[in-house]
């Protein structure tokens, strides 16, 4: 454990003079932490044990999903061939380049280029919204087919109309849920943006810009999951 | 009040004296420590008590001995319980073979017997001393559980799916049954009465009771009225698999899996057909879910087991069901070697 | 441990963490640990009195074997509004939230929590998800259990299941934000010379608390989630009628919810484990058994859900690792209540009221304990399974257990936080009452449970009314020893004695600064130079 002994910097926000509810302005040491690296720190492992959540909280899905898919294998293929599978290898791509952009503004942020910064941080920006976008169509597409469970579903095959509803209800469920983290993503994105603007980041202060791409890239990293399991499993059928 | 104070159920099955014994075991040995820790606090207590405020006594680290035999020691004892627990487990789920069968359906609020002559009960269960009874469960609606505490026995009764449980009762008698899985409003309404008869008793309930037709010929008829025999047949017509013999066999499935054809599967092959498609065959069966009940599921079950059973036992209705010539000669109930 | 720092000098007018601001917003706004824990003390109280209410009503329902309190409705309601309040909103707060919150960054040297906002955020959102079941109990209730099995919870009652299960939604995450502030804040927050196996061990409890509040809480989040969908939307995830599995949403359910058993005892083994060497004056025996020991059952705690299925139909061998697993899970705790006995050997045992809790604890626990080894054995549980017996178990674990602990942690740390010292007589009287009632009204619970008398009946048959009898009266005592702690604290706020800065002659960091501490915690940041636990003449002086 590196941590056992934190080095003992002169707190420019120690206990002295600072107001006891003091809140830091960003870039600043806030007043509890002893040094600006222990603050990062702090920062850093606090997204790391939030991811650790968030996989848990998918994790229940998945599991669902796994039970189901082994009890309905045969069913669960041939729901899946429901999915526009071009759609869907867009929206990879789109999702896999805009991790490429996260990393890139995190990269400037750190070397302190700010106008870099602004421009990744907008194609970031652009890329997720198209995912959304692309998303929305095929959502829509699904309603046209009457493919939302409840008591408009619809599907083509009777005997295996019980399963397919289960297997769009965990397909809704699970993109559903990645598309609110997606939108969540956007939010912090845009004040990132905002901050980014007023100059707020510099090489010595930039571990929102860090840990939001953190963020950034485990809501990807969900993605490269669903894809194949929702979209591909069905393809040796044909 | 005028009350009597229990403090202890009957013991009416061959298992509930196996239970009991663990049970005072695990009490003997709670005691011992419950008692060895509370005399170390309360002796240590007066003891060592702060006898003046300036008291300092010296620091103990603590003892690697002390530490290794207090975990290793009830290590080996809850591994004792572990195992003769897991040994009641076993034969509380091992059926034996001449279990009489008796399916049970819960639903809000009551419980419905059926046996296998056709007489029905509602909340009462009667059986005979000394036979065991196998209990086939499911359920209406939601999770209820049949619990018999004086034949220790307790069973979670699942919507969608068997369970199953047995019993032996070892005395004659009227024996609380409840629902212990909460079930709603009426939950503690759900409860009933075993009675435990003797042979003969039981016999002459059995005679007495207004005894339709059996399960399995009741599931006969659906089996025809549902014109399942237009396919499940034993000719070179069939389109689907052939269903005698098959109870409690092996079934080879078309993706390669294997199960055996026991109660669940029967079920889900008439609710689900396209689950477990039997290899060589097409998913074209159509799902009944919605069709048929689950006391018409439970005949339509028995009759497929009475399609396995010696011809002796074999309900008379089945004759009509399946021209005589193929009982004469019942082709061997391997699926892969039926046509496609 | 004594640490290097400016001896606090007791001085009458200065500047405090409850006097630096005033006013209501001062509270409100605050990113003062200390001041938050005091929020979430105040909170939580009020969910313990009217879960402890809806207990009061339970028992006198039971007084008669028919039922004629209330209605059979109503009685379901109660008995589900109890589990929900007293589980959610009290008992999984209630040590780590108030105690932890306060004394965590003090025991590790820090001036707060590593994120402070997030810490008055976290207690936010306990309150509007507090709102939301508050408004689920206001409207009619929620008929359930607090275990919302399925399907009856998604297709058959009819009562206020999506608003109850918002609420808990919603506390899940004050629950994972607590637990994600604590775990950041030992690692990083560490004081210079505090490393790892210098921690008390209510930090080390804290810790793996910690880890099973961040890895289960989020199971039971989609948990909730699915059982909302499938009611709104009818998205048949557990309802065989829309092809579901009823098994699988016990199987995600207990995946929390075995592991928030150790969430609500925990903490409150941290709370005895202070306890003991304080009140025994002597370091405690087996430092790092006792802190791994938390360790390991945070780490078992997450394999044995399945002992809450033994009857559900699972299969055999699923059965038998989950019964073995639960076997071992046990281990850790007997060799807690080991080494804290052992702790007072050659000790110097004060009587005090906070060790009256602790004797209680270890006491009650035990029994508590030693019960739940009857139902890791399946043979057994299949007899005593979801009756009495498992009431009285669980019981003994979480009123005997936490309870006792959260009592005897506010007892003794009640002059640091407040600055007053709680009338001693008192308070030994309400211990003694609440040990009484709570035997009485529990024990019997377990001879119902083994003659088949099962859980969450609203009527009962005659031959178990004696006995329910003897329990109802218990619950009577029991409630008025809850009363009296109530009004002394309260009392001893405005006239309680002025406390030293160390009472008890404790090592801790936290009794090194003021009784009420400044907001900053300590006037000069400590640096650590000793083990735990070492009592020298210094603590014995402060008390003598």
């Amino acid at each position: 454990m590196a941590d056992a002994a934190h080095e003992h910097a002169p707190a420019r926000g120690g206990s002295g003079g600072l107001p006891p509810q003091g809140s830091a302005p960003p870039g600043r040491l806030q007043h509890h932490f002893e040094s600006m690296a222990q603050q990062k720190e702090a920062a850093s492992l606090g997204m790391w044990v939030f991811l650790v959540t968030e996989i848990l909280f998918f994790g229940g899905l998945f599991l669902a999903y796994t039970i189901y898919r082994w009890e309905f294998s045969r069913a669960f293929a041939h729901a899946s061939q429901h999915m526009d599978i071009l759609l869907g290898t867009v929206n990879t791509a789109v999702l896999i380049f805009s991790s490429l952009t996260m990393a890139m503004a995190v990269h400037s942020a750190e070397t302190g280029r700010k106008k870099l910064l602004i421009g990744f941080l907008v194609a970031t920006m652009v890329l997720g919204a198209a995912f959304l976008g692309i998303k929305a169509v095929e959502y829509t597409d699904h309603f046209h087919h009457h493919l939302f469970p409840g008591p408009g579903f619809h599907y083509p095959v009777p005997a295996d109309a019980r399963a397919a509803e289960l297997f769009f209800s965990l397909y809704f469920a699970m993109t559903g849920l990645h598309a609110l983290h997606m939108i969540v993503g956007l939010g912090i994105l845009t004040t990132l943006l905002v901050m980014a603007k007023r100059g707020a980041f510099t090489p010595e202060y930039n571990t929102p810009v860090e840990i939001s791409g953190l963020y950034w890239h485990f809501v990807d990293i969900v993605w490269i999951f669903l894809f194949p399991l929702l979209y591909l499993i069905g393809r040796h059928l044909h | 009040m005028g009350q009597t104070l229990p403090l202890f159920p009957d013991q009416a099955s061959t298992m509930a004296g196996r239970v009991d014994a663990l049970y005072f075991y695990l009490l003997a040995v709670s005691v011992f420590f419950a008692t060895l820790i509370a005399l170390s606090v309360i002796v240590f207590a007066i003891r060592y008590r702060r006898r003046s405020e300036g008291e300092l006594p010296r620091g103990i680290e603590g003892s690697l001995k002390l530490e290794l035999a207090w975990t290793v020691i009830p290590l080996f004892i809850s591994l004792s319980f572990f195992f003769w627990g897991a040994k009641i487990f076993f034969a509380m789920n091992r059926v034996p073979d001449d279990a009489i069968e008796i399916n049970v359906i819960g639903k809000q609020w009551m419980w419905k017997v059926q046996h296998a002559d056709g007489q029905r009960e509602i909340n009462e269960l009667h059986v005979p001393v000394g036979r065991p009874v196998r209990l086939t469960m499911t359920s209406e609606d939601v999770i209820h559980d049949f619990f018999v505490p004086a034949f220790r026995m307790k069973q979670d009764v699942v919507p969608g799916q068997y369970t199953r449980t047995w019993f032996e009762a070892s005395k004659p008698g009227r024996y609380h049954i409840f629902c212990s899985q909460y079930c709603g409003t009426k939950h503690s309404s759900m409860i009933g009465w075993v009675h435990a008869m003797e042979p003969g008793d039981f016999q002459a309930w059995l005679a007495g009771g207004a005894a339709s037709e059996s399960l399995a010929s009741a599931g006969a008829k659906l089996f025809q009225r549902h014109a399942c025999n237009t396919c499940h047949r034993p000719d070179s017509l069939a389109r689907g698999p052939n269903l005698e013999g098959l109870f409690g066999k092996q079934v080879q499935l078309a993706d390669g899996r294997t199960v055996v054809a026991d109660e669940s599967y029967l079920r889900e092959s008439i609710l689900t057909p396209n689950n477990k498609i039997v290899a060589g065959f097409q998913p074209i069966m159509p799902t009944f879910q919605g069709l048929v009940s689950e006391e018409e599921l439970l005949q339509l079950v028995a009759y497929v087991k009475s399609l396995s059973k010696p011809a002796a036992a074999a309900p008379p209705q089945s004759s009509r069901v399946l021209p005589p010539s193929n009982r004469a000669a019942p082709p061997t109930p391997s699926q892969k070697e039926n046509p496609k | 441990m004594s640490a290097v720092v400016e001896e606090p000098e007791p001085q009458e007018p200065r500047d405090n963490y409850l006097t630096s601001r005033y006013g209501v917003k001062s509270w409100l706004l605050t990113r003062d640990h200390k001041r938050i824990a005091l929020l979430y003390l105040a909170s939580i109280n009020v969910f313990f009195f009217l879960g402890g209410l809806f207990a009061l009503l339970i028992r006198l329902e039971l007084l008669t074997p028919e039922g004629d309190l209330v209605q059979a409705e109503t009685y379901n309601k109660l008995f589900t509004m109890h589990g929900v309040t007293m589980i959610f909103f009290f008992m999984i707060p209630a040590v780590p939230a108030v105690l932890g919150n306060f004394f965590i960054p003090m025991m590790v040297g820090a001036k707060d929590l590593a994120f402070p906002r997030l810490n008055l955020l976290s207690w936010y959102i306990y309150l509007v998800g507090a709102l939301f079941t508050f408004w689920a109990i206001v409207h009619g209730g929620v008929d359930t259990g607090w275990t919302f099995y399925t399907p009856y919870s998604t297709a058959s009652s009819n009562s206020h299941v999506i608003a109850t299960a918002v609420g808990i939604f919603i506390t899940g995450f004050s629950s994972i934000l607590t637990g994600l502030n604590f775990l950041v804040t030992i690692h990083t927050m560490r004081a210079p010379g505090m490393t790892w196996f210098r921690l008390p061990l209510f930090v080390w409890a804290h810790y793996a608390t910690s880890l099973i509040i961040v890895l289960g809480t989020p199971v039971i989040a989609v948990t909730i989630l699915m059982v909302g969908a499938e009611r709104i939307f009818h998205l048949g995830f557990f309802d065989p009628a829309l092809g579901g599995d009823p098994i699988l949403f016990q199987h995600l359910f207990w995946f929390y919810s075995h592991p928030a058993v150790y969430i609500m005892i925990l903490p409150a083994m941290g709370v005895i484990s202070e306890l003991v060497t304080t009140f025994s004056r002597k370091n405690i025996f087996g430092y790092k058994f006792v802190a791994f020991s938390s360790i390991a059952i945070a780490v078992l705690s997450f394999l044995v859900w399945g002992h809450h299925m033994f009857v559900s139909g699972q299969s055999v061998y699923a059965g038998l690792i989950f019964s073995i697993l639960s076997f071992l899970v046990a281990i850790p705790s007997a060799v807690k209540i080991f080494n804290w006995t052992a702790t007072m050997y050659k000790g110097s045992v004060s009587y005090r009221t906070p060790m009256l809790y602790a004797f209680g604890f270890i006491g009650l626990f035990t029994i508590g304990g030693l019960t739940g080894l009857f139902l890791a054995s399946l043979g057994v549980d299949v007899h005593v399974h979801d009756t009495y017996f498992i009431i009285a178990h669980f019981h003994y674990i979480m009123v005997g257990g936490t309870i006792m602990g959260y009592l005897g942690g506010v007892h003794y740390w009640w002059p640091k936080i407040s600055g007053k010292l709680y009338p001693e007589g008192w308070a030994r009287f309400a211990a003694l009452v609440i040990f009484i009632g709570f035997n009485l009204t529990f024990f019997p619970q377990f001879i119902l449970g083994y003659l088949g008398m099962p859980r969450r009946y609203h009527s009962y048959p005659d031959e178990f009314q004696v006995l329910n009898v003897m329990s109802t009266a218990g619950a009577s005592i029991l409630g008025v020893g809850y009363i009296i702690p109530l009004i002394y604290m309260v009392w001893s706020m405005r006239y309680g004695r002025n406390a030293p800065a160390n009472p008890w002659g404790s090592t801790g960091l936290e009794w090194k600064t003021t009784s009420p501490p400044p907001t900053d915690n300590f006037e000069t940041p400590p640096v650590v130079t000793e083990d735990p636990y070492i009592y020298s003449p210094e603590e014995v002086e402060i008390v003598g």
